[in-house]
């Protein structure tokens, strides 16, 4: 399929920090309304995945395709009027607005929208994420779970086409996790792309069509959830990451 | 009823003072940029209006609805072209890029204006003044100026709090890289950002052109009133900076009472004790 034809592509993507590589030669794409997770152990470059996706990095090498239109150059601020929405791993909220006006602001800026529509627009996506009760708190004094939602609720003031979560239910106890899987969901069923960088594999399960491994910057694994979690590789890269293997692994190294 | 008076005349003085820092304010609030040059723009406002005033014999106001605008289109051009491309390389860049504008800006007012000392004639509007008491005469200008500035800083807070750019404004003080995230184009938000600063000093300057007199050397010992101003007010807080023009103006006039050489020190000397026991200052700042 062509660049074109998708909403989000890249192709042949690399980047690195000095000596550490964390994208290597990497190809994605995904369809529209496709949810698509992504799993891999830490330092693998997921978030910096998102990175460059969003506009916040620039890849070394390759083009990131959007919405038909080539993005590699555009700025952040640009890519999210586009349609591309983030959510950050550890949640920046704006602390000094309340949590109403910090997605008015995403509503006005992101989605183009004016006056009514917008503080309509904010006041429907709090009632979505479950915020309408803080929606007159200074978003700074917001606990984990509410600031989670409102990273999302922010994203989705933009009027995204296709929303980047990173880590949405890292930190949070199962039933929050639970009710943070409900919300996705709805967001889905509104026909918006997801991809969804989480730890917590469970919540993807539940949620995503396509899964894939990301580690030392290249795909490890592409496929039905259910296929990756089974792959040898990535059960031994990431979910038998435990100590016992490491300790492993170091004696077979040496 | 002499200190009363000094302390009315030492209020009313604090509005030009917090008139005058609002736009260092600003642009620090939401960019963390020190204007160094802040205090000769306001001299070049004064140059500009007085010129006006001299070529046409047009009424002050006119000069003043004429130099607001012009500096606010300004303040975004200098914003776009010359601060943004230092804003990226760090915080001591954009420091010495003002420097280098404030030294540029006082020579070229030197070419064109010479060394001569100069004032802004205002009428008696500039000279008037009404009698509260027997002893006490308020001049208008003084009243004026006051209210003016606290005109300007609710005009802000309300522009800040209520319209979209201003939120956008709050938000990108708040962090910039989300701000952008969210969609907000920085450079625009800094423009307009730099765009209030400079309309406000522009105000400023030609108010106290019409109280003092004025060369092209002036700015940097104006910048320093500025600076006290914002600091003893609290960083980023505009109802700060008001407070803190009048505790400086307070300060200054109240030291004039005690004995006239002590005006200005006294002023210093409040600034540094607040830098040294509340360095917060007054009213912390809650946003831009």
């Amino acid at each position: 399929m062509s660049p074109q034809h998708e909403l989000l592509s890249l192709r042949g993507v690399s980047k690195h920090f000095g000596r550490v590589i964390v994208a290597t030669d990497l190809d994605l794409s995904v369809a529209d309304g496709e949810a698509l997770g992504i799993v891999g152990p830490n330092g693998a470059g997921k978030s910096t995945l998102f990175s460059m996706i969003s506009g916040d990095l620039r890849p070394d090498a390759g083009t990131v395709w959007f919405d038909g239109n080539d993005v590699t150059g555009a700025h952040a601020y640009q890519r999210t009027r586009a349609g591309i929405g983030r959510t950050y791993q550890i949640p920046r909220p704006f602390e000094n607005l309340t949590v109403f006006e910090s997605v008015l602001v995403c509503c006005h800026q992101g989605g183009g929208r004016r006056g009514r529509d917008a503080a309509d627009r904010a006041a429907d996506i709090l009632e979505r994420t479950g915020l309408r009760a803080e929606a007159n708190t200074a978003a700074g004094r917001l606990g984990l779970l509410q600031r989670k939602r409102l990273e999302m609720a922010r994203a989705l003031g933009t009027d995204p086409k296709l929303l980047l979560l990173d880590e949405v239910a890292g930190g949070l106890t199962d039933p929050e996790v639970a009710e943070l899987v409900e919300v996705v969901q709805g967001i889905r069923a509104d026909g918006l792309a997801v991809v969804w960088i989480e730890h917590v594999v469970h919540a993807l399960v539940k949620t995503v069509d396509r899964m894939l491994c990301l580690a030392g910057g290249r795909i490890v694994a592409d496929g039905s959830p259910l296929e990756v979690l089974a792959n040898a590789e990535v059960r031994e890269l990431y979910l038998g990451g435990g100590p016992e293997s490491a300790t492993a692994d170091e004696e077979t190294e040496s | 009823m002499d200190w009363f008076n000094a302390v009315i005349q030492g209020l009313l003085l604090g509005g030009l003072y917090a008139l005058f820092a609002t736009g260092l304010s600003i642009m620090f609030g939401v960019m963390r940029v020190v204007n160094l040059a802040h205090g000769d723009l306001a001299v070049v406002a004064s140059f500009l209006a007085l010129s006006m005033v001299n070529a046409t014999n047009a009424p002050l106001w006119v000069a003043v609805v004429i130099t607001t605008p012009l500096f606010a289109v300004l303040g975004y051009l200098t914003q776009r072209i010359l601060l943004q491309r230092s804003l990226r390389v760090g915080p001591m860049s954009t420091l010495v890029v003002t420097f280098g504008l404030s030294i540029v800006i006082q020579n070229v007012l030197l070419k064109i204006y010479s060394a001569d000392t100069r004032t802004l004639g205002g009428g008696g509007f500039a000279t008037g003044s009404f009698h509260l008491t027997n002893d006490i005469a308020i001049p208008y200008l003084s009243l004026a100026t006051f209210v003016l500035a606290v005109v300007v800083i609710v005009a802000i807070q309300l522009f800040l709090s209520r319209t979209g750019l201003g939120r956008m404004l709050r938000a990108s003080s708040d962090d910039p890289d989300t701000a952008t995230l969210v969609g907000a184009d920085s450079r625009h938000v800094y423009g307009i950002a730099t765009a209030i600063a400079f309309g406000t000093v522009a105000l400023a300057g030609i108010m106290m052109a019409m109280r003092s007199s004025f060369d092209p050397a002036t700015g940097p010992s104006r910048l320093l009133f500025a600076f006290e101003a914002v600091v003893i007010g609290g960083l980023g807080s505009l109802w700060g900076t008001l407070l803190g023009g009048m505790v400086l103006g307070l300060t200054q006039s109240v030291g004039a009472q005690i004995d006239p050489a002590l005006t200005i020190l006294l002023g210093h000397l409040v600034f540094l004790a607040v830098l040294a026991f509340r360095p917060q200052g007054l009213l912390p700042g809650r946003t831009a």
